[in-house]
């Protein structure tokens, strides 16, 4: 691989078959998964590896989160070996503790609410990329289904928000990360959240149950697909389809061909 | 026109979309076209996407200032981006790049659709020429458009734009997995040129029933059927097909020699080794005699279950089990020597739908 490709490939960590099938270039990362095979671990190893970037080049990241409050992320990242309330303390992780979101104190309407996140966002973005952090900055969203509840059921709003989002991704070398629950929105009428994020995704990772059911050894299969949009996002291998298995555990992930694991 | 593509081939809708638009502002700068310029109305891609596209098409940067106008309703729709400047007391920075402040004109209210179409004519007007200057439009895209405003207002949109005399052609990317049915028809309509976008491998089940199996995008996303509708004016439809091929920075249109559409019908999962079978495995497959069927005498098998299993009995659609008992009757006879002859039970009795079989067990 060029050299250019491989020193992102060191930033994002080991070479193990995610990073492989990520291209380097993704701005835009939408993680889908369902009730029988989660994928909050794929943000979690993202995350990690968002922080971990590079000696002195720092890369940082802004977790909105509305799923856990940061005693969760805290204690899982620190057993894959990332301490987050350092990084919390030296300003390279921002946490945006949504759970409350968007909060009965604020009236008016939820455009506004978001339009104010969004403000939030875009100065941590700024400041970040004012210091000496030059890196990659990454925007995480967990999730965006449940960002859609608090904006009670108003997609198009929700919509507006992740655009401004994408908008940072062009201006201000920054990746966009989210997650959403595809179950939530299959048995739907109309069109939902979920087709609109697959036509901005510049990268979808999906996971999905194994057809044949549970096992201990296998949790489910990802799906990697690059669309690649914009020239420059060019995957490793020239491959965009990537279709593996994944195995969580308590300090990672293993990712693996079907039938290659002992 | 309306170009349209769906989620299957998506990607490569768009890059036909930027594509010809390109095109469309190579003629117009050199001087093939109607049109003067080019007014591209932005909504799903930074304005530096497109200028990067044309650059990369032929224009030189001076073709580009000369016919090329962006209006930018991606960077800050709502104007989201203003208000925190004006509270944070920041000066209004205008277009993000300065060295393209003529070409790009950043738009910020795209819920006002009688304002966006006055900016889009201002801008159309801008451009030099003697005379009658006439420009196109780009929209990219309607659906992006549609989150905002009403299906009226902008169907109203474009019939104003069509209609306006400066306006030589309107060219919009529509995502028919976006919209109901009902609403890409109606743009359709509008249009007297539609393209789609359509995949070359068709899953039927894409995303409901096997889940997680998406390896056919592969293919999906590097080539394309592309589909031309064409209405003339003496009310006649014309129909072009082109092979549509994305490699690195090209585009490619190759014109099809036959018209078909692969259907993912495999049941064999998609895994990372062959389950497939060749020729010789498939014709020694359909030769070997299974255990059960051997009997071992070299004679045509025939298993008899009791049922109506018998040639004969096959074709006669009004045996009755009375007839039935009669041909075991007749089998026995044909083979006297020592052999088995189950008749089932269910064969002799006569159905009675008022017993539960269950009544006899004793619990």
């Amino acid at each position: 691989p060029p050299p250019q490709l491989e020193a992102e490939m060191e930033e994002y960590g080991a070479g193990d078959l995610l990073s492989e099938a990520m291209c380097a270039g993704a701005r835009v990362v939408v993680v889908e998964d369902c009730v029988e095979a989660p994928a909050a671990f794929v943000l979690h190893l993202l995350l990690k590896r968002a922080l971990a970037a590079g000696g002195g080049g720092g890369g940082g990241a802004a977790l909105l989160a509305l799923a856990q409050p940061f005693s969760h992320y805290d204690r899982v990242l620190r057993k894959m070996g990332c301490n987050l309330s350092m990084h919390r303390k030296s300003e390279r992780l921002h946490f945006f503790d949504l759970q409350g979101f968007p909060g009965g104190t604020q009236g008016g309407a939820i455009a506004d609410s978001l339009a104010q996140l969004y403000s939030a966002v875009q100065r941590v973005v700024e400041t970040c990329r004012a210091g000496e952090n030059a890196g990659r900055f990454t925007v995480m969203i967990d999730d965006v289904s449940l960002l859609e509840v608090a904006a009670n059921g108003s997609a198009d709003d929700v919509l507006d928000f992740l655009h401004y989002c994408v908008t940072l991704t062009s201006e201000m070398n920054c990746s966009l990360v989210v997650l959403i629950h595809e179950d939530i929105y299959s048995s739907e009428d109309g069109v939902g959240l979920l087709a609109h994020l697959r036509y901005i995704a510049d990268l979808v990772i999906k996971a999905a149950p194994l057809s044949t059911g549970l096992a201990t050894d296998v949790h489910g299969q990802l799906s990697v697909v690059n669309k690649g949009m914009l020239i420059e996002q060019r995957p490793a291998k020239g491959q965009k389809v990537w279709s593996f298995h994944f195995k969580v555990k308590e300090n990672g992930a293993d990712f693996f061909y079907p039938g290659s694991r002992h | 026109m309306a170009v349209e593509g769906s989620l299957q081939c998506c990607p490569l809708a768009a890059r036909a979309m930027l594509h010809v638009a390109a095109a469309v502002a190579s003629n117009a700068a050199a001087g093939k076209a109607q049109a003067r310029g080019l007014v591209v109305v932005a909504f799903d891609r930074s304005p530096e996407v497109y200028l990067d596209i044309m650059l990369r098409h032929g224009l030189d940067s001076n073709a580009l200032s000369r016919c090329v106008r962006i209006l930018d309703c991606y960077s800050d729709p709502l104007g989201w981006k203003q208000n925190i400047r004006s509270e944070q007391h920041q000066e209004d920075s205008g277009t993000p790049c300065s060295t393209n402040k003529d070409t790009i004109t950043i738009f910020r209210s795209v819920k006002d659709v009688d304002k966006l179409s006055c900016s889009i004519i201002d801008l159309g007007r801008g451009f030099e020429g003697e005379g009658k200057t006439y420009f196109s439009v780009a929209v990219d895209s309607i659906s992006s458009m549609l989150r905002h405003a009403s299906v009226q207002s902008i169907s109203g949109l474009l019939s104003n734009l069509r209609s306006h005399d400066q306006i030589s052609s309107i060219f919009w990317l529509m995502h028919s997995d976006l919209h109901e049915t009902k609403f890409s028809r109606a743009f359709e309509c509008l249009s007297t040129m539609v393209a789609c976008v359509e995949p070359e491998v068709v899953d039927s089940v894409y995303g409901e029933e096997r889940r997680g199996d998406m390896s056919f995008l592969e293919h999906n996303y590097s080539k394309a059927k592309f589909h031309v509708r064409l209405k003339r004016r003496n009310g006649r439809v014309k129909h072009l097909y082109e092979e549509l091929c994305v490699e690195g920075y090209d585009v490619k249109f190759i014109s099809a020699t036959s018209v078909s559409i692969e259907v993912n019908q495999s049941l064999l999962p998609k895994v990372q080794f062959n389950l497939e079978l060749s020729e010789k495995e498939r014709s020694d497959r359909a030769n070997v005699v299974l255990p059960f069927e051997h009997q071992g005498k070299g004679e045509p098998i025939r298993i008899y279950d009791g049922r109506r299993s018998l040639p004969e009995a096959h074709q006669d659609p009004n045996l009755t089990t009375a007839a039935l008992l009669d041909e075991t009757e007749a089998l026995k006879s044909a083979n006297p020597k020592g052999e088995i002859h189950y008749l089932r039970d269910s064969d002799d009795e006569r159905p009675d739908s008022d017993e539960d079989p269950d009544d006899d067990l004793d619990i």
